[in-house]
């Protein structure tokens, strides 16, 4: 198993945003965290991460790392690719990018190079502020932003929000591609169709509570779900 | 050099080492109102270390003493006023030049109001030497892995914390690092004019520095010195220029003007002078060839 986490408890003052939620990845897998607005789904990332303070256990890769500050699980293997694209508008793609590898000691112009081969669109723009980055591309450069931090867990927070049909079809493909090449992915998404399609398991998050959980396949199947999203029960 | 250039060149060099002090902080996104308050403890801490009435030591490590003891109190201050944010950061901090100020008056071994002699003397030779260090140390800075970091902050505080940024941490460096800064032109103020008062750092100096940097632009290294060099020759040029051609009325009103084109700048290009995008256009001879193969590349995949 490559996370483990146990009871995880995220407060912010009074609001209960995760309540005691249980959340396990195998190596190689795609999970994805289902649920509405509001529903602590990014709290449950940023709280997995480190970058939020919370309750309970995370064991990565069967070491115990609660009490790991963000930059030390980042160094570990986690990385997560915050909703919204959020990447840094002023700063050149290239910049972007080193920033992605904040984290690490040594030379990363070679693996920099090697998203450069596999996205042309970001090479052509390397030395451009990333704010004339189309949304698409943005997108391509928040998650290349990620690979550099040569993690073996990615988080991604509604990597489809607002992006066209066609772009979300090859955002997906790419998501897919990476688990291909062995990388683990927490898969957040409103785009239930989708996130599914793709998934192999995924949980379903209503008001900080995991209400289900179960393969894809049982989930697209199951009416519970539309009932999560809609709050009619 | 004739004494007028030599003394304009002096305020250039004092304002460009003032503008750096601010820049590091601005260049993560805080605003520093204070730059007033570090300037004095700068000027005052040299004197005081180097002058017989007090420490007696040599003005060079005169200077490098205030320096770490304004770096110290920066350091300390700087934790409760980072806790602010914004319109409040620039009101935490005007406060913190206004206590200095206060204590400086009432202090009788410092002169209080009437000012203090100051015993070394530091001329140009001196003075355009060490503004060119700050300035290449300033882009050195800037060219680190924190200086990264920093713009980084400026652009998203949240997502920098999610690639492992301490923001806490660079944001003290930087507001530390810069009071250094304004502390050592401080000093350099002080042996060469020989003289201090608390006046002369007043709220107007703190409200120009931190213009020079915003105007300048905080996006690259440049911003600072385009700034602070703009906001001293212009001026001077323009009452030289109106002077010499009879036009009274420009000599007096160039203020006027220089406001008007404060307002305009800040209306048309609210990110400064000096951006990455214009940076990146002016370099564009030495880079345009890399750019074209890459784009050659792009266009051929």
């Amino acid at each position: 198993m490559l996370l483990d986490v146990q009871g995880i408890d995220v407060r912010y003052g009074r609001n209960h945003a995760v309540k005691s939620v249980d959340l396990t990845l195998d190596e190689r897998e795609i999970v994805t965290v289902l649920g509405a607005n509001g529903a602590g789904k990014s709290s449950l990332l940023k709280a997995i991460l480190g970058s939020e303070k919370s309750t309970g256990t995370v064991l990565f890769d069967g070491i115990d790392i609660s009490g790991w500050s963000a930059p030390k699980r980042i160094d570990a293997g986690l990385v997560m690719v915050p909703e919204g694209r959020q990447i840094f508008v002023s700063l050149t793609v290239h910049e972007n990018l080193q920033m992605g590898a904040y984290c690490r000691s040594g030379d990363v112009g070679a693996e920099i190079d090697a998203i450069y081969e596999r996205f042309p669109n970001l090479a052509a723009r390397r030395d451009m502020p990333a704010s004339v980055l189309s949304g698409g591309e943005q997108q391509m450069l928040a998650i290349s932003r990620a690979l550099l931090a040569k993690p073996r867990l990615m988080m991604l927070d509604e990597p489809s929000l607002g992006l066209s049909p066609i772009l979300v079809k090859q955002l997906f493909v790419l998501i897919e591609e990476l688990n291909r090449d062995g990388l683990t992915i927490l898969l957040i998404e409103q785009n239930t169709h989708m996130a599914l399609q793709s998934a192999d398991r995924g949980y379903v998050l209503e008001l900080g509570d995991v209400v289900l959980s179960g393969s894809s396949k049982t989930l697209q199947e199951d009416s519970r779900l539309g009932e999560a999203y809609l709050g009619t029960h | 050099m004739s004494g007028y250039l030599e003394s304009q060149l002096i305020i250039l060099c004092l304002a460009t080492i003032y503008a750096y002090g601010i820049f590091l902080p601005a260049a993560s996104g805080q605003l520093n109102l204070g730059a007033a308050g570090f300037i004095t403890l700068g000027a005052y801490a040299s004197a005081w270390f180097n002058a017989s009435t007090g420490a007696e030591l040599p003005v060079w490590l005169s200077v490098i003493l205030a320096m770490m003891f304004t770096g110290t109190i920066a350091f300390v201050i700087s934790f409760p006023i980072l806790r602010t944010r914004g319109v409040y950061m620039v009101l935490a901090t005007f406060a913190f030049a206004e206590v200095v100020a206060g204590i400086v008056i009432n202090v009788e071994e410092l002169g209080a109001a009437a000012g203090m002699p100051v015993d070394a003397h530091l001329d140009v030779t001196v003075i355009v030497p060490m503004t060119i260090l700050v300035i290449l140390f300033s882009f050195y800075f800037m060219s680190t892995r924190l200086g990264l970091a920093l713009r980084s902050i400026h652009d998203d505080e949240n997502v920098a914390t999610l690639f492992g940024v301490n923001v806490r941490t660079a944001k003290v460096v930087a507001f530390t690092v810069g009071a250094m800064l304004m502390s050592l032109g401080g000093s350099l103020y002080g042996h060469h004019y020989n003289y201090i008062e608390a006046q002369t750092f007043n709220v107007l100096l703190s409200i120009y520095i931190l213009l020079y940097v915003l105007m300048g632009g905080t996006q690259t290294a440049w911003g600072p010195l385009i700034g602070a060099a703009f906001f001293t020759i212009v001026p001077e040029a323009l009452r030289e220029i109106a002077e010499s051609a009879g036009l009274t009325w420009l000599a007096e009103g160039r203020f006027m003007m220089f406001g008007a084109f404060i307002v305009l700048l800040m209306v048309f290009r609210p990110e400064g002078v000096m951006t990455r995008t214009l940076q990146d256009r002016l370099g564009g001879g030495l880079f345009r060839r890399k750019k074209q193969v890459l784009d050659e590349t792009a266009a051929n995949s």
